[in-house]
């Protein structure tokens, strides 16, 4: 009899898991909140560290999913989530049931919003963005301030939400610097007349290739990095934005006025991963992404049994890793579901 | 700038403020700067609101200047300020109104201190108890003067003679707002509107006609600090702090300035005579200083209180200007003629100790 696996979260963890599943013969239904599929991926342009588009990505991973047989629910959440012996029910908002023999939770994160680090201004200070929209300018082709004009002077500010006690989150995003880079170099290829500064704390280029762009950041594209952390944005009279940030390498205050800020925004446990840990008792951890019995072992097992993992709703990781992480968790899945005796 | 961002700010840092059976306890060192402005708040309360304000008479200083000076320290602070609270229980009131930010500052942290560490409490019980014999219950509702004055702002306005507005021009006056450090920085969540955007005073300057100027250097010190000024050798940083303000404000034009902290009026009001004195330069109209006021003195010129009753005169930087700017009856002679308020010349809420 074929096995039915229930993957919640359409982003790129749950494609992949979904696709690599059905590839081995599984049935498999596929719960997305929103009116596509995607997730996080849709809101960018182009992806580090090979600027590969990301299009291209989402068409891979359709290809493997939407166009491969799954069982699509989109537009759903989870309202009921329960497990009895081996089996799991799952209720949607829509009123559907659906019994799996195993469950893959690849919910994803959430985009820290910006407007709670109240003293830089976003939502309320003209051509404060966030990292997000500034993607979607470069999908449409054109950074803007408000009032229509090229930006001269931008700066980017790291760890927005990140390694930041103030907002309760410890952890790193790990994603934000190399960000930050790829973002500053895409900046002065459209604008070469612009001026970028990066603003952080540590530069933490733990990825393939990422130390490289960092490099031709400096290098070719002459994008100044300042280690500081910014302690407000202003505006002035003339509708320019004043920072204030101390660089703590010349160990001085400084002061500088900037056309348009653009905010790095972390990673945080999304809002849907929440409501299925408060309905299904799965464990978060304390940086309140979901827990995973073991850091080496078993990270994509859950302390609910035949409940898996897969990607960014254990932790910030980036694409490659969230691939890999899917992948390792449909073979977590099948181990289970040969195991058990079903 | 987009207003509806701090609207939304504004609407998550929203506090309880007590309706009344306010226990008062004035500041150390706002009736040498700005005599008139407590005996304002408390005409206010009383005579305009018709609330029960109770005031003791063995008050003392909260030692929050020592603390914040680097001389106190904070389990001394804290007996002290047990002392405070148990004048309160043995009066009877529950809800403790600070006329000094930074008590109110020094009272939500030891406050929270206690909560976070309720054996830190329990020593200062005892300690309080040993010294004094005398034990406390918390308020159950603190809550700054200025806290107090937002919540009737709109009673307040209800009553105006004047608004904030230009009389010959019709226009709101632009009004510069500024927030004591000690107020929400430390405790974003006890102040109106949070840390970043304060809502206190922008609350008031609305209700009651006026527009808030922001200002690039809004959130900057006002030039007090406590060490800066306190340590001789450090004033010169304390007046360029100041300098940085005004230098950041005059570009918007502001017709005066109102703050809610002991120090800041006194601040931003005596260093505009320093700096006009050192360099000739002034950053008000026509060549003269921005008028400084505390919420106090401007709720009592809204209210139509004569401007000498309210100490105007003692304010360096001139207050004739905005005063004349909104038609506010005065008399030139009467500025220096000081007269006794018989009302408030002793504490009508005296008690036996």
């Amino acid at each position: 009899m074929r096995k039915h696996v229930v993957v919640i979260g359409g982003g790129v963890a749950g494609l992949e898991a979904a696709g690599q599943l059905t590839k081995v013969g599984v049935d498999v239904s596929l719960i997305e909140k929103e009116s596509k599929t995607g997730g996080n991926l849709n809101k960018w342009f182009k992806l580090f560290p090979d600027r590969r588009s990301s299009s291209e990505v989402k068409n891979y991973l359709d290809g493997m999913t939407v166009n491969n047989g799954i069982n699509l629910h989109t537009n759903a959440t989870i309202e009921k989530f329960s497990r009895s012996k081996s089996s799991f029910s799952i209720t949607t908002n829509a009123g559907k049931e659906l019994k799996a023999d195993a469950v893959i939770v690849a919910t994803g994160f959430d985009l820290f919003k910006s407007e709670r680090k109240e003293e830089y201004g976003y939502g309320i200070y003209d051509n404060v963005i966030s990292s997000a929209d500034l993607e979607e300018m470069f999908r449409k082709g054109i950074i803007a301030k408000t009032n229509g004009a090229e930006p001269e002077k931008i700066g980017i500010i790291h760890c927005v939400g990140s390694r930041d006690e103030k907002v309760g989150n410890f952890y790193c995003s790990k994603l934000c610097c190399v960000t930050a880079v790829k973002q500053a170099i895409e900046i002065r290829e459209m604008l070469p007349e612009s001026k970028v500064f990066c603003f952080y704390m540590d530069m933490r280029m733990g990825g393939a290739l990422y130390e490289e762009m960092y490099r031709e950041a400096q290098q070719k594209w002459g994008v100044n990095f300042i280690r500081g952390k910014v302690s407000e944005a202003s505006e002035t009279i003339e509708n320019q934005l004043m920072i204030k940030v101390e660089d703590t390498l010349a160990g001085r205050p400084l002061k500088m006025k900037l056309d348009m800020l653009v905010l790095m925004a972390g990673m945080e446990m999304s809002k849907g991963g929440k409501k299925i840990a408060s309905i299904s008792g799965l464990h978060t951890g304390e940086n309140r992404f979901f827990a995973a019995t073991d850091n080496h072992f078993g990270n994509n097992k859950s302390n609910v049994e035949g409940v898996f993992y897969a990607g960014t709703c254990t932790a910030p990781m980036n694409i490659t890793e969230t691939i890999s992480h899917a992948r390792a968790a449909v073979l977590e899945v099948m181990d289970y579901l040969t195991d058990s005796k079903i | 700038m987009k207003n509806e961002g701090k609207k939304a700010i504004w609407s998550e840092y929203q506090k309880e403020i007590a309706d009344d059976n306010f226990f008062y306890v004035r500041s150390c060192i706002r009736q040498n700067f700005f005599p008139g402005s407590e005996v304002a708040f408390l005409r206010i309360l009383r005579d305009v609101l018709h609330k029960d304000v109770f005031e003791h008479p063995c008050h003392t200083t909260c030692s929050g200047i020592g603390y914040h000076g680097d001389v106190v320290p904070v389990e001394t602070a804290m007996t002290v300020v047990a002392r405070q609270f148990a004048l309160m229980t043995e009066a009877g009131y529950k809800n403790y109104v600070p006329s000094c930010i930074t008590s109110f500052g020094l009272y939500t942290e030891i406050l929270d201190t206690w909560h976070h560490f309720p054996e830190v409490e329990e020593k200062v019980r005892m300690q309080l108890k040993k010294a004094t014999g005398r034990d406390f219950e918390k308020p159950e509702n603190l809550a700054h003067a200025s806290d107090v004055i937002y919540k009737f702002r709109k009673e307040i306005a209800a009553k105006a003679k004047y608004k904030l507005i230009n009389k010959e021009t019709g226009e709101p006056l632009k009004v510069v707002d500024h927030i004591g450090c000690h107020y929400s920085k430390m405790f974003p969540s006890k102040g109106v509107g949070g840390a970043e955007y304060p809502y206190v005073l922008t609350g008031m300057i609305e209700e009651w006609g006026g527009e808030v100027v922001d200002y690039p250097e809004r959130r900057h010190c006002c030039g007090f600090g406590f060490r800066q000024y306190l340590v001789q050798a450090n004033r010169g940083f304390s007046i360029a702090c100041s300098k940085e303000k005004f230098e950041s404000m005059k570009p918007y034009k502001p017709d005066m300035i109102i703050t809610n902290c002991p120090g800041c009026p006194m601040f931003l009001d005596r260093w505009q005579y320093v700096i006009n004195e050192m360099e000739g330069k002034t950053y008000g109209q026509n060549g003269k200083g921005i008028p400084v006021f505390t919420y106090e003195e401007v709720a009592g010129l809204v209210l139509g209180y004569d401007p000498w009753d309210l100490g105007l005169q003692m304010h360096q930087t001139d207050c004739e200007p905005l005063l004349n700017k909104i038609g506010i009856e005065y008399s030139k002679e009467d500025k220096y003629n000081l007269k006794v308020l018989p009302a408030y010349t002793e504490n009508h809420n005296l008690v036996n100790v």
